[in-house]
């Protein structure tokens, strides 16, 4: 097979969609974040807690669905945590954020290790098994693709929706994006604006978490350290490259995933002669690459990393 | 009885008060926000509410809305109390701000800006077709087009205080409260205004207009209250009252500005030959504009904030370079723009936004005081700085320059407007300056300040100076001014000497149009 | 909740507000050892013993503190212009790879040249990988957070790569590991049988010096202005994007130093472990110290006792080591709350 063929092939594409839906969740979650006025560099870390939390439910017992809510409630928490300190106090939305992906990082590591003190590998878990949508995954090639995938890929789907209806068409949505643009004209409405952001951070933070609980209860089946691996960071740049725009999130995550299913496979067919760690690094170089092209054209929230001090005009 | 549900009615109904403010009392740590304040607005009148900076309207406002709570006394509309410290028990009693700051988000549409908040917030959609028809009917029924799917962005800033006036309409308001709405616009945008707010009248809607220019006051309120250092020092009937009396009431003592002098202009200091400037898109934000400055005089440049004095005053800063054109001065064109280059040159610059530009914040007095001279010789050596020195220019200026509210080592923010400006004026005039350019100087400042502010300009243009004055208060200018400029989308006219001007033409030019040759 | 800015800042709640900080982040996280079944006091004790009880625990400690050192003085340089430059561990990483290559003997350098060249090889090979994110955010506005942290991945792929191939140690026994620096190139210890070295003097000195520049010279003046504001610092004339550079330039090159003080100090050799995390530690020291060079010293120290001991804990009463992770993290969180006293008054009703 030439580097050519690669794309061509089904597997391709079902790698591509896979390895898209943490990157989907992620983004998801930072997006509206930032579109409520924040910033929320806890992401990295919300992600390896999901991943440990929604795992370790599993692995004592609780059953899937469980454990995916169990890390989304883990992860508003967190989330609750990152607003009380940036929004209510106005403290740095960059320090505060680095410090919760320190904690919650640091978090996952301990209560692992305090539950599983002598493990030489991971044990595993039962994770989700793909559920073919009847009729749907019976289409030749996207079929496969998009519809015979993990439930929690479905779920990804559906919330691009969603969130993208919300935002959009409902009041809350509304509120949400002026608290972005220009928190005083909601203060002046006598709307919360603490509340409104608090609100949105905990539901992105729940939504993060999820995407961390994806990798291990259904990417795969166990917890490593390091697992997220920079994932929460490129989901950041992903939101800058999609104009916070839930649709353009889809489409950005699927894009670099396909390329990350790419690389992959080239690794196999190119052999040896470049080493592998090239081909890893590529990820992120592209993310780099991706926020030099995008940054200068577009609209950011107006209110993105601004504190909102009460009275202040 | 008038209520948030039923339409707007035509005859004077029972209760003659529509708003009733008895003794609000609002202390913040030791300062006096507001002392025993009673006032009281009746149906289909205009008070005006004046009073310097920090004299309390803002916080009579905020608890009216419900921002803050007071510490003591009531507040009834149409004989109801309203319940404290709720914005939307405010908004429901009919309540409406027009903010002199517009609370707008730039990025959404006007329509989604007009109704955030009006709509219970769980409702599954936003009722957006209604809501558009509902804005049209209220446009052309007070005369206030807009269109409801415009971004704000793109809009005028006339414009957007037309959404900010639908905004209040929108919510039924019956007491419509502008705060300073006249800063921004034209006299001719002012007549529209008054216009506007007179239809509103007929409506059965109560005014209040929060005000400094006097002037103005006079001839649009029915009644003027005065607020000073957080108490009410004077009601009166317009028809009683002068610009003197109401002057006298804001101050606290009889006051008199600073005249200007004329004297014969010198050299030519400042040249501007065809300067163009374009936008990062390519548009045209300065058009071949052409004008020059000489020594002892005063050029005064009047015009809307937006239609380029921004770029004209970062050009002059040294923060942009022209795109075509020659700017030359002392009669040598000028190669390099940046403020470094500008400062050597001896030209002093007051910023307009001297919170943001004019100082940092969080240094201290002496490091904002030495911000434009440090490198010099006195003030450091081979990289090294001269702390004593420093501090002795320090105290220079806070003595000559009687900047006040100093403590060792404090940050500089905790200045208040006046004595920051100050701080500003002192750094600029004590480098002997050639050329100043001095962009809304005293915005923003109490009749104290701003008094001082026109004295040492007008001290400097006596000993030499030239000085461009950009601003947008047209009494300040013709006070301070020997001629003035009138910029227009990017195109400079001349209106003439100051003597000889009208407002009027002024107005007229300001907006684009020819003025009138009577 | 009303903030209201206060008008005098206290040297008192200046100090106190590290304290308070880290007795609070000690306080929530003995929950956490408790959870593990051990006696708080009986943890936090060894924790203590663990870290400064003993000369040889105090020598690990100060070894352990020389890195972080470095890179909190990397993070207040470069934080104090708002710069935020979380890629210390991948500039320290840049140094170490410059030490590896310029003092292993593949290269002929003269033994008494080899220390001042590792040193500024070193210095530059950090600040030359922040070089790419800062011109990027001049330029271009990306913001560089997200660039100097995906960064530090590739740096680490880097490393993996070159340790596997060309910089492998032929002697190693198929490890992934570089080869030994010269004797030459070695940074000496401090004292016979400790793990303490010069690194830790080079490391105290740099503190000083930077503490020097930014209260006596015109570039600290112009790097705390342009920190403190961008538009008025460029008003006034300062050339704020080189300002920025070269703050970056030095923020890359102190972490650049670290890499060079565990390579020739410590490890002896670059191996892909060579940092657990010393850049991102170094964040939580910088802020501990409020930023200020002199306060870094201190909370290096405070930080390493926290880790050392923690292992002391884990050997002894079986509390996973993560748990020094833990405290470090808490403690910035909590560090934050504590200079917003500093700053602030907090008032409760509006």
């Amino acid at each position: 097979m030439d580097w050519f063929e690669i794309l061509w092939t089904t597997s391709f594409w079902v790698a591509a969609v896979r390895i898209a839906t943490p990157l989907i969740f992620g983004t998801l979650g930072e997006l509206v974040c930032e579109r409520a006025g924040v910033l929320n560099l806890g992401i990295e870390g919300i992600m390896t807690l999901g991943a440990m939390t929604g795992w370790m439910s599993v692995y004592m017992g609780a059953d899937l669905w469980t454990g995916v809510i169990l890390a989304a409630m883990v992860g508003s928490l967190l989330g609750a945590l990152h607003s009380m300190l940036t929004v209510s106090l106005g403290l740095s939305q960059h320090v505060t954020g680095i410090g919760i992906t320190l904690l919650a990082s640091s978090l996952s590591y301990y209560i692992y290790r305090l539950v599983l003190p002598e493990v030489t590998s991971p044990p595993r878990i039962e994770a989700f098994t793909n559920y073919p949508i009847p009729l749907l995954s019976e289409i030749p090639w996207i079929g496969e693709a998009l519809f015979n995938q993990s439930p929690l890929t479905y779920l990804a789907f559906i919330l691009v929706i969603v969130v993208g209806l919300v935002l959009y068409r409902t009041p809350l949505g509304l509120a949400v994006r002026t608290t972005g643009e220009n928190p005083s004209a909601v203060e002046a409405q006598g709307m919360n604006v603490i509340g409104i952001r608090t609100g949105a951070v905990m539901f992105g933070s729940a939504l993060m978490a999820i995407a961390g609980a994806f990798l291990t209860m259904s990417a795969f089946n166990a917890f490593f350290f390091n697992m997220v691996n920079g994932r929460g960071w490129i989901c950041i740049a992903l939101v800058v490259f999609a104009s916070w725009h839930p649709g353009k999130a889809l489409f950005g995550a699927l894009l670099f995933a396909a390329f990350d299913a790419y690389q992959m496979r080239l690794q196999q067919v190119i052999g040896s002669a470049i080493p592998y760690q090239v081909f890893l690094m590529l990820p992120y170089l592209l993310s780099i690459v991706a926020l030099i092209l995008i940054s200068r054209r577009v609209a950011i929230p107006q209110a993105l990393m601004i504190p909102y001090r009460k009275g202040e005009r | 009885m008038p209520g948030p549900h039923l339409p707007f009615l035509k005859f004077p109904p029972v209760v003659p008060e529509v708003l009733s403010l008895k003794n609000i009392h609002k202390q913040f740590g030791n300062l006096h926000a507001n002392h025993d304040i009673s006032l009281s607005l009746k149906r289909g009148e205009v008070l005006a509410l004046l009073g310097e900076n920090g004299a309390g309207k803002t916080t009579l406002m905020n608890i009216l809305f419900g921002h803050y709570v007071a510490d003591s006394g009531e507040i009834e509309v149409s004989g109801k109390i309203l319940p404290k410290g709720s914005p939307k028990a405010s908004i429901d009693a009919g309540l409406g701000m027009v903010h002199q700051h517009f609370t707008l988000a730039d990025n959404l549409s006007v329509l989604d800006n007009i109704i955030l908040g009006t709509q219970p917030l769980w409702n599954f959609r936003l009722q957006r077709r209604e809501a558009s028809d509902r804005i049209l009917d209220l446009g052309s029924r007070f005369g206030l087009d807009v269109d409801p799917n415009a971004r704000i962005a793109e809009l005028s800033v006339g414009e957007r205080q037309r959404v900010e006036i639908l905004k209040a309409l929108y919510r039924k308001a019956r007491i419509l409260i502008l705060d300073e709405p006249t800063a921004v616009l034209t006299p001719q945008e002012s007549r529209t205004l008054f216009k506007t707010l007179r239809q509103l009248l007929e409506e059965g809607l109560s005014i209040i207009f929060i005000s400094h220019k006097l002037a103005e006051v006079l001839e649009v309120s029915d009644r003027i209250a005065v607020l000073r250092d957080g108490k009410l020092v004077m009601e009166v009937e317009v028809s009683k009252a002068s610009e003197n009396m109401l002057a006298e009431a804001m101050v606290g003592r009889s006051f008199k500005m600073p005249i200007r002098k004329e004297v014969p202009a010198g050299e030519s200091l400042l040249d501007f030959d065809k300067v163009s400037v374009l936008s990062p898109h390519r548009l045209p934000v300065l058009e071949q504009v052409s004008f020059s400055v000489h020594a002892r005089e005063v050029v005064g440049l009047a015009g809307i904030s937006g239609n380029g004095q921004r770029v004209l005053a970062d050009l002059i800063s040294g923060l942009q370079s022209p795109t075509s054109g020659q700017v030359s001065l002392y009669g040598q064109p000028l190669k390099r723009f940046h403020p470094r280059e500008m400062l050597r040159q001896g030209v002093g610059r007051i910023p307009e936004d001297r919170h943001g530009f004019g100082v940092v914040g969080d240094l201290n007095l002496a490091e904002n005081v030495i911000s434009e001279v440090y490198k010099n010789p006195d003030y450091s050596k081979m990289g090294f700085l001269n702390l004593k020195n420093r501090q002795q220019f320090a105290d220079k200026v806070v003595q000559e320059f009687d900047v006040r509210g100093v403590k060792n080592h404090a940050p500089v923010r905790l200045l208040s407007g006046g004595n920051m400006q100050k701080l500003i004026l002192g750094r600029v005039l004590l480098q002997n300056p050639k050329l100043i350019l001095a962009h809304q100087p005293a915005r923003g400042l109490d009749i104290g300040a701003a008094s001082f502010v026109y004295e040492r300009l007008l001290e400097a243009k006596m000993q030499g100076c030239g000085i461009l004055l950009i601003s947008e208060d047209l009494e300040e200018l013709l006070r301070l001014s020997d001629r003035v400029l009138v910029i227009h989308r990017g195109k400079i006219k001349e209106a003439g000497k100051a003597g000889s001007l009208s407002t009027t033409n002024l107005g007229l030019l300001m907006a684009g149009r020819q003025a009138d040759a009577s | 909740m009303r903030l209201e800015p206060r008008s005098e800042v206290s040297p008192v709640r200046f100090i106190l507000a590290p304290v308070a900080a880290v007795i609070a982040s000690l306080l929530l996280c003995s929950g956490l050892i408790l959870w593990s079944g051990a006696s708080v006091f009986e943890a936090y004790w060894m924790m203590l013993t663990g870290s400064i009880g003993s000369s040889f625990a105090l020598a690990e400690t100060l070894s352990r503190a020389t890195p972080l050192i470095f890179t909190g003085l990397a993070a207040a340089v470069a934080f104090r212009a708002r710069f935020w430059n979380i890629g210390a561990e991948g500039q320290l990483y840049a140094g170490s790879l410059m030490v590896t290559f310029l003092g292993t003997g593949e290269i002929n350098i003269h033994e008494g040249l080899l220390p001042p060249i590792l040193f500024m090889g070193s210095f530059a090979a950090g600040s030359l990988w922040l070089f790419l994110p800062s011109l990027i955010k001049i330029r271009f506005q990306v913001d560089e957070v997200v660039t100097t942290l995906l960064l530090n991945f590739v740096m680490l792929l880097l490393v993996s790569l070159l340790l596997e191939g060309p910089l492998k140690d032929p002697m190693g026994l198929g490890w992934p590991q570089a080869a030994p620096v010269l004797e030459s190139a070695e940074l000496p210890r401090l004292v016979q049988g400790l793990r303490v070295h010069a690194g830790l003097i080079i490391a105290v000195i740099l503190a000083l010096l930077i503490w020097q520049l930014q209260i006596r010279t015109t570039l600290g003046f112009e790097m705390r202005a342009v920190g403190l504001s961008r538009n008025a610092s460029q008003f006034a004339g300062m050339r704020v994007g080189n300002i920025l550079l070269i703050t970056a330039l030095i923020s890359g090159g102190l972490a650049g130093l670290a890499g060079y003080s565990e390579v020739a100090g410590l490890k002896g050799n670059l191996t892909l472990d060579l940092s657990p995390g010393f850049g991102y530690t170094g964040i939580v020291v910088a802020m501990l110290a409020q930023l200020h060079p002199l306060g870094v010293i201190g909370s290096a120290f405070f930080v390493a006792c926290i880790f050392v001991g923690a292992d002391a804990m884990s050997r002894s009463v079986g509390v996973p080591n993560y748990i020094a992770d833990v405290v470090v993290a808490t403690s910035l969180l909590c560090m934050l709350v504590s200079m917003l006293q500093v700053k602030y008054r907090i008032r409760w009703k509006s």
